[in-house]
């Protein structure tokens, strides 16, 4: 009961302590934090995975690893990386920024909020203790493709149940992420008015509650496969594995889109503030950002070009897809027309975003590369798409991810962190990144196949590029932790407004934002 | 309150279709089957398989030879039961190797056909073959295995003899399946 808050309608000043006040909250800002800690947790869970798999391929021939715990390995690491860093991750800023965005007094159901978090540490749980189960962890790569998928052990069990959790806290965030966004905005703030931010998550939103309940419908069946006698992906009883990737791919292209809207949003947001100008094609950009979600249901095809698709498949699939970097291409010129003539000044946030721009742009050319049916027979499941999809979801979702920690850690924390170690944390980032993943491109156009933890000698000496290129990507990550620790603990004190080029609801408020904000809607003219 | 009231109806329509986005889910399974059929959106060709309609073209004979050979290292004998027959195209025919193992071990080989004249594999539809998985002997088991296969009747008309060879590749010893030969 909070649609018309008064001065009257005061929040008590109780407040818990400890272990309490984190598992009672119902504060956005302070689930909003819960949410970026856990990320930072399984950031450093999934990276310590990365690491062994990479240490694993430094050489050829098999050094550290069983070829079964490899697999597990890179099972994990993409799960946890995609389910519980990234995502997770996405909600926290969603959490911390858009009541303070749209001048709401907290997300639209609080308790609800609260629930949707307290799922995941569960869902992580399992997924980390399965290594424990007979027979490891789930090892059929993060996709979980039948038939594999359903002769593993009780890891894949374990697995399934995590996703159905994960699930079920995604599709609740993203209800309350949009509800918020359409009935809690302040007067006067219409829908053409509210920032990028806030129109990424709306078509996250509506992709997650679409999209989430088909993957917990899919991996229902494989465990129904798997106990209960049904035979949805076995040709013995007249199943078809094929079906899993079409069911699959139906969730996990919109979820490729899931995990990248939110962060062009938070890019929309840093550049305009540091190039001194508003965002260029607001309007341009919030249709780029709607067609991006419609067409990522009509491009699940892209992923199975070598199943056996029929031609026609294969180019309503090729030409649909290629059709998606027109709105991306769109959003990445507004970006560009946005720093034309501005006046730029490159404080971290902005060289992470100018840098997301840059990697990004890789990513997504190489994707309409792999968008030819007819090239794509020779790169599907090679280091090619491992490289490329890295290209979007490291260097786009986290980089988009680091800049809007930059951005808005002063407003949070009230303190500035350290500029100088800030640009340390980002070119050593960006070195070490396309060192590590550059080289994946070679890899794969050379045949290089994934999810194989032996390979030729001919390809050794570009894997031991990447692999020093991963030791110090993952070392570099320390130092963001250590800076992000520092600027919580203390520093220069924040203005109000924190960058001088910064426009919007938040910048209005004082640094750090106390706990309650806008209980009083704020007048926007 | 109507703000309170107005979300409420939004958070229960999302849910219920986040609800019917679960059932979608199930009824994708069938969904993809329908959708190919009525709009014969993904017709890969024909299946390999023998159709049940191909009449025999009592007309036509063909002479089929058929060969055998063991590799080196692979202690196996190996022998067609026939050297050659008569087939009509469209022809369900059965035949069958002899393989023996003269060795005191279990052994695992693996057959790799070969046709000639070059391209004739193209007109050979196997339906069954010993060359569809490694085959295990153990010691001093003598084998026989059936191959039961059809004549494409689209074969040239010129072509009115075909060979069909096999070769057994040494691939292990069966105590450890994984194991590599050679």
């Amino acid at each position: 009961m909070q649609a018309l808050p008064k001065q009257t309608a005061e929040p008590s000043t109780h407040q818990a302590r400890g272990l309490v006040r984190w598992l009672t909250s119902t504060n956005h800002k302070e689930i909003g934090t819960l949410y970026l800690c856990f990320s930072v947790a399984m950031f450093l869970v999934g990276g310590i995975m990365a690491l062994l798999i990479r240490a694993e391929l430094f050489e050829p021939g098999l050094q550290f690893l069983r070829p079964e715990l490899f697999n597990q390995l890179t099972t994990l690491h993409g799960l946890i990386m995609v389910f519980g860093a990234v995502m997770p991750a996405l909600v926290g800023f969603a959490n911390w920024q858009l009541p303070m965005m749209l001048g709401a007094s907290d997300m639209a159901f609080p308790r609800l909020n609260n629930f949707s978090f307290w799922l995941l540490p569960p869902a992580a749980l399992l997924l980390v203790t399965s290594f424990l189960a007979p027979g490891g962890a789930a090892a059929a790569g993060w996709t979980l493709y039948a038939p594999l998928s359903v002769q593993m052990g009780p890891g894949m069990d374990m697995t399934i149940f995590a996703i159905h959790l994960l699930g079920i806290s995604s599709i609740l965030g993203a209800i309350n992420i949009v509800v918020t966004i359409l009935k809690c905005r302040a007067p006067g703030m219409r829908l053409m008015k509210m920032p990028m931010f806030a129109w990424t998550w709306l078509a996250t939103g509506f992709l997650l509650i679409a999209v989430m309940p088909v993957l917990a419908a899919d991996v229902t069946m494989l465990l129904t496969d798997r106990h209960f006698g049904t035979h949805f992906f076995n040709p013995a009883g007249g199943g078809d594995p094929v079906l899993w990737q079409h069911i699959f791919w139906f969730f996990g292209h919109p979820e490729v889109y899931i995990l990248i809207l939110p962060a062009f949003g938070m890019i929309s947001a840093v550049i305009p503030t540091f190039s001194r100008k508003p965002l260029f094609g607001y309007h341009s950009m919030v249709m780029a950002t709607m067609l991006i979600a419609i067409v990522s249901f009509l491009v699940w095809g892209h992923h199975m070009f070598t199943v056996g698709m029929g031609l026609g498949a294969q180019l309503f699939f090729m030409y649909a897809t290629l059709l998606v970097a027109v709105p991306t291409g769109v959003k990445i010129f507004n970006w560009l027309g946005t720093m034309w003539e501005g006046s730029l000044s490159f404080e971290t946030p902005m060289l992470f975003a100018v840098g997301f721009i840059f990697v990004f742009l890789v990513g997504g050319v190489t994707g309409v590369m792999c968008a030819m049916a007819a090239v794509d027979v020779q790169l599907q499941d090679s280091y090619y798409v491992v490289a490329h999809f890295h290209y979007t979801m490291v260097a786009g979702a986290l980089f988009a991810i680091f800049a809007a920690t930059y951005y808005w850690l002063p407003k949070w924390t009230g303190h500035m962190y350290d500029e100088t170690l800030g640009k340390w944390h980002f070119w050593l980032s960006i070195v070490f990144f396309n060192m590590t993943f550059f080289v994946m491109f070679f890899l794969g156009i050379a045949g290089m196949p994934r999810r194989i933890p032996d390979y030729p000698l001919q390809f050794a000496d570009f894997n031991m590029i990447a692999s020093i290129g991963a030791a110090g990507f993952g070392l570099t990550q320390l130092l963001f932790l250590y800076i992000v620790l520092k600027c919580v603990r203390g520093g220069k004190p924040a203005t109000a407004q924190v960058w001088d080029g910064a426009v919007g609801l938040e910048w209005t408020l004082p640094s750090p934002a106390p706990k309650h904000t806008f209980l009083t809607p704020p007048v926007i003219e | 309150m109507a703000g309170a009231q107005s979300k409420r109806r939004l958070v229960l329509g999302f849910a219920a279709t986040a609800a019917a986005m679960f059932g979608f889910g199930y009824l994708l399974v069938p969904l993809y089957a329908v959708f190919c059929r009525v709009t014969g959106f993904n017709q890969v060709g024909g299946a390999d398989a023998v159709a049940s309609t191909v009449a025999p073209e009592m007309s036509r004979t063909v002479t089929m030879q058929f060969d055998s050979n063991v590799r080196d290292d692979l202690p196996w004998a190996f022998r067609p039961l026939q050297s050659s027959i008569a087939v009509h195209p469209g022809q369900l025919v059965q035949v069958a190797f002899e393989a023996s193992n003269s060795s005191d071990r279990a052994i695992i080989g693996q057959a790799v056909a070969s046709y000639a004249p070059q391209g004739a594999s193209a007109y050979v539809r196997k339906v069954q073959c010993f060359c569809f998985s490694t085959q295990t002997l153990a010691p001093h088991e003598v084998r026989r295995m059936p191959v039961l296969f059809m004549i494409d009747p689209s074969l040239p008309k010129e072509v009115s003899t075909l060979t069909l060879s096999y070769t057994f590749f040494y691939v292990g010893a069966s105590a450890s399946p994984l194991g590599r030969g050679t």
